[in-house]
């Protein structure tokens, strides 16, 4: 029986609940006896230029053993910006302006953890305050400069320059046009940044780092550093979420490895959870000026998307962001005319990286939300409008006029399948019921069709993963994998992979990863990748074993390899015809070393597509919003686990609910971060929740023999603005149109107080 | 200061500092290292014990409070070799409770606890009784199905 599409239990759960996970901070390696704690100085102000830093007194502090400022690092190349501004590098250690509150300023060293925090409130640092720039919009007017010297906080222009063409909604009988907020949110995995660095007896740095690639880690860490590749060893134990915030290497990373090599012992550095909400990046962080215009029958004629992208205080990977939100502007829909650009700028608030869905869900909350205010201009139910507008199912490649080549799809039938599911005309039948008898509870129904991007290419030559497959003499198996598993399940999945072609049971099958000397390179598990081009290459390194198997076992046999074939049953390779003519892959291995490595090479990302459908509760005296029920469709091709891929669409589904109704990182107008714990972070709960309800639907993708997409966002994607437009659709027979992310009791109720609710987008405070 | 701790049944004796938390005494002291800290606020839960039986927050615990108490951990409640899951554990498995698995420790300990004082419990009192304990991976979906089903199991909660 195939394995494929079977409900396997996990490898990793055992251990993992009886003993717990090894994270970074569990390490015990005799290599890291005896090491000191790092503890970092960090800005308490948002941006000020640096007049002094006194560490005398910290020096003097019990079982101080340094103290480190940007002085001692000068001469360390750093981590380059995203974009072209060179000048707009973060330092690793600020030496003469402080631009975010948590930039990191000095170090100190102990030999106990508790006396780090002791002697790091001894650090003095004098501060000459600047003035402040938090929202994107005003630092795009280049009032409050971060950096001077540049001459502007534009830290990248994507296609900036392009004016809007006048002409580009002629023939609309309806234009929309308004600006929308995809706010700042901290990805907060439940493990923070932990790093462990020591000098190893061959010379090289080796370091544990909680990370998503230990290759990219690798590669930025000695970039920064200044070493060659093949001097730094980085190992990555098990990691405890990562959500794209873990990606490669940020600044504390290399001064936490560069004082191991400073220092010659090693040292460990775990950040609290503090420092994770301010110096960990962040993510979104989007002002969208959406335009949206078509015919009274519900046709859209064009859309423009501009995208205004806060980059926070440093160009980091949230600086590209624009790029993949452009991308997908168009979604799921044939509008015959597109306009896109953007611009992303620098503000005295923590850098934006990459967070769950990383650019596509800001591009489906812009068109789901354009979709659903055209639909509300014309007065046509907002599902009809997109049957009108939908794309038709298609099976071979489609180029869109953003430029990008979808796989496969069938939007449509997502949508008719989501809709049955969630029973949507009884809903809006007890919706005109609860209207009609002015209930102050309304009920709001939201709709949202998506399409993404997963496994872009992540290393040079394109969307490619490598994988070695090693059968054991005893008759286990081990799997090396450039993929790296943080909760995705990957030690299961990689083994059913391996068992499937071998025979090999599940639970003989250890499956490595994330150590640079085992697996030299990899693309690590983001961009929703792994199973697409990371199991791709395990299933054609198994079958390629299997291929050497029967060239070796027709020579030992004596007979022709075409007659030779794989005997899962017996876990190795028989003679056609001939059954007791036959070895183990065991026996095989045990006469010689039998292992391939091979590299998969895909012809591009694929487009993974679902609809959702939200449903809230909306009390208009209050403003809360209770999320009665959230349906989801996640089309991702073909499902190898649907335990693993079900909790995947779940976390996801939570995560996209937590930016519709909850989480923002705000900042008060000096810069002061107000969500730095997490009891001030509204950071979801299990009772913010409801169950979720799933409904399959798998188009497979030709861009891999298993014919999968990815699975790790899509959730993420399609339930914002499912849950977006669920309250403004409770809320619109009075008038509202539009309520910004999160959708705040406080929100809710300024759009219902404003009466036509309209001017409710510019109730956000703070940041974006 | 002296501390005499019976931790997952084991007594012990231990000089340790004032300031030290229960949860850092735990791992650093003893040793035991499934028990974990997500934040610095008393939030999230991932560091839940059982402190005589009732599920604490042990960032929020100094060690010397715990003089003369019982501690379990995660390691404890499989019993001595880990080698039979208590049923918590079991549905955490057989339900997909669990993903990068470090809120799980502090989720399974204080699951074992709500079923402990409400062994039959409804999907809305699991959510309200695992509300000061965050996941960020599961949406918190299959955490709630594995206590329901380890409710139906009938989940007997040896300590």
């Amino acid at each position: 029986m195939s394995l494929i599409g079977a409900r396997v239990v996990r490898n990793e759960d055992p251990l993992f609940l009886t003993r717990g996970a090894t994270y970074t901070e569990d390490v015990v390696d005799e290599r890291l006896s005896g090491a000191l704690h790092v503890t970092f100085v960090r800005s308490p102000v948002a941006h000020a230029r640096i007049t002094g830093i006194d560490t005398g007194e910290a020096q003097q502090a019990p079982g101080v053993v340094a103290v480190v400022t940007g002085a001692d690092l000068a001469a360390l190349p750093g981590i380059p910006p995203i974009g072209p501004q060179a000048a707009m590098a973060q330092p690793l250690l600020a030496t003469d302006v402080v631009r975010f509150v948590g930039e990191p300023v000095a170090v100190v060293v102990t030999e106990e953890r508790y006396q780090g925090e002791d002697a790091a409130a001894l650090v003095f640092v004098d501060f000459d305050p600047l003035p402040v720039v938090i929202d994107p919009r005003a630092a795009a007017r280049d009032e409050v400069l971060l950096f001077p010297e540049v001459g502007t906080n534009t830290a990248m222009e994507h296609d900036w320059k392009n004016q809007p063409s006048a002409d580009l909604f002629d023939g609309c009988d309806v234009v929309v046009s308004r600006e929308i907020i995809n706010q700042r949110l901290a990805p907060a995995p439940l493990e923070v940044r932990s790093t462990a660095a020591t000098v190893t007896d061959d010379g090289r740095l080796t370091a544990w780092v909680s990370n998503q690639g230990a290759q990219v880690t690798q590669r930025e860490l000695s970039g920064a550093l200044d070493l060659p590749r093949e001097q730094v060893h980085i190992i990555t134990p098990d990691v405890g979420g990562g959500f794209g915030a873990k990606m490669g290497a940020d600044p504390e990373h290399v001064v936490v490895a560069w004082l191991a090599r400073h220092l010659g012992r090693p040292v460990r550095w775990v950040e609290t959870r503090w420092e994770n909400l301010v110096a960990m990046t962040h993510g979104r962080g989007q002002v969208q000026t959406i335009t949206i215009g078509g015919r009274r029958d519900g046709r859209v004629l064009a859309y423009r998307l501009e995208v205004l992208q806060d980059c926070g205080a440093y160009p980091r990977f949230g600086t590209f962001l624009p790029a993949l939100t452009r991308m997908m502007a168009p979604g799921v829909y044939d509008i015959p005319r597109l306009e896109s650009r953007g611009r992303s700028v620098v503000t005295n608030a923590t850098p934006v990286g990459a967070y769950r869905g990383a650019g596509r869900p800001e591009a489906a909350a812009a068109i789901e939300r354009a979709m659903d205010l055209f639909a509300a201009e014309i007065g046509m139910d907002p599902t009809e409008v997109r049957r009108v507008n939908l794309m038709p199912a298609f099976d071979r490649e489609r180029v869109t006029l953003a430029g990008a080549h979808y796989d496969t799809g069938d939007y449509p039938g997502a949508l008719d399948r989501v809709l049955a599911a969630a029973g949507y005309q009884d809903l809006r039948r007890e919706q005109a019921q609860r209207r009609e008898r002015g209930d102050v509870v309304q009920l709001g129904i939201g709709i949202s069709v998506y399409v993404e991007i997963t496994g872009p290419a992540m290393e040079a030559g394109g969307p490619r993963e490598n994988a070695t497959v090693e059968v054991n003499p005893d008759g286990t198996a081990t799997v090396l994998t450039g993929t790296s598993p943080h909760g995705q399940g990957h030690a299961t999945a990689w083994a059913m992979l391996v068992s499937e072609e071998l025979g090999i049971p599940v639970d003989r099958i250890t499956v490595l990863h994330g150590d640079t000397d085992l697996v030299p390179a990899g693309g690590g598990t983001a961009g929703s990748r792994s199973l697409q081009q990371g199991g791709a290459a395990v299933q054609q390194a198994a079958r390629e074993l299997v291929e050497v198997a029967r060239r070796r076992a027709a020579e030992l046999l004596e007979a022709e390899p075409d007659d030779v074939v794989v005997d899962t049953a017996r876990r190795g390779v028989a003679v056609r015809g001939a059954p007791h003519a036959w070895l183990s892959f065991a026996d095989l291995a045990g006469r010689e070393p039998l292992a391939v490595h091979t590299v998969f090479q895909a012809p591009g990302p694929t487009f993974p597509f679902g609809a959702h459908v939200a449903v809230v509760d909306v009390d208009t005296e209050s403003g809360r919003v209770v999320l009665r029920r959230l349906v989801a469709v996640d089309d991702a091709g073909t499902v190898l686990n649907p335990l693993l891929a079900e909790g995947q669409r779940h976390g996801g589904l939570a995560q996209g609910a937590a930016q519709a109704l909850f989480e923002e990182v705000v900042y008060d107008p000096d810069g002061n971060p107000q969500t730095s714990t997490l009891a001030t972070y509204p950071f979801l709960s299990a009772t913010e929740l409801p169950a979720f309800e799933l409904v399959d639907m798998a188009t497979p993708t030709p861009h891999n023999p298993l014919g999968a997409k990815g699975i790790g966002e899509s959730g993420t994607i399609g339930s914002t603005p499912a849950i977006q437009n669920a309250v403004v659709d409770a809320l619109s027979h009075l008038g509202v149109r539009h309520i910004d992310l999160p959708a705040t009791p406080q929100r809710v109720w300024e759009a219902l107080g404003s009466g036509s609710g309209m001017r409710s987008g510019s109730a956000s405070g703070g940041a974006v | 200061m002296e501390v005499k701790v019976t931790v997952n049944g084991v007594a012990r004796r231990d000089d340790v500092e004032p300031r030290l938390l229960l949860v850092h005494y735990l791992r650093e002291v003893v040793g035991l290292r499934a028990t974990n800290v997500g934040c610095d606020t008393s939030s999230c839960g991932a560091c839940t014990v059982h402190l005589d039986g009732e599920a604490v927050k042990s960032c929020t615990v100094l060690a010397v409070q715990a003089d003369g108490c019982e501690v379990t951990t995660l390691e404890g409640l499989a019993g001595d070799d880990g080698s039979r899951l208590h049923p918590v554990q079991a549905a955490f498995r057989a339900e997909h409770g669990l993903q990068c698995g470090f809120c799980t420790p502090g989720m399974v300990m204080a699951a074992t606890a709500l079923l402990r004082s409400n062994p039959h419990p409804s999907e809305r009192e699991v959510r309200e009784g695992l509300e000061g304990n965050f996941c960020r991976c599961t949406g918190y979906h299959n955490i709630v199905r594995a206590v329901l089903a380890a409710a139906a199991a009938g989940a007997e909660v040896p300590e």
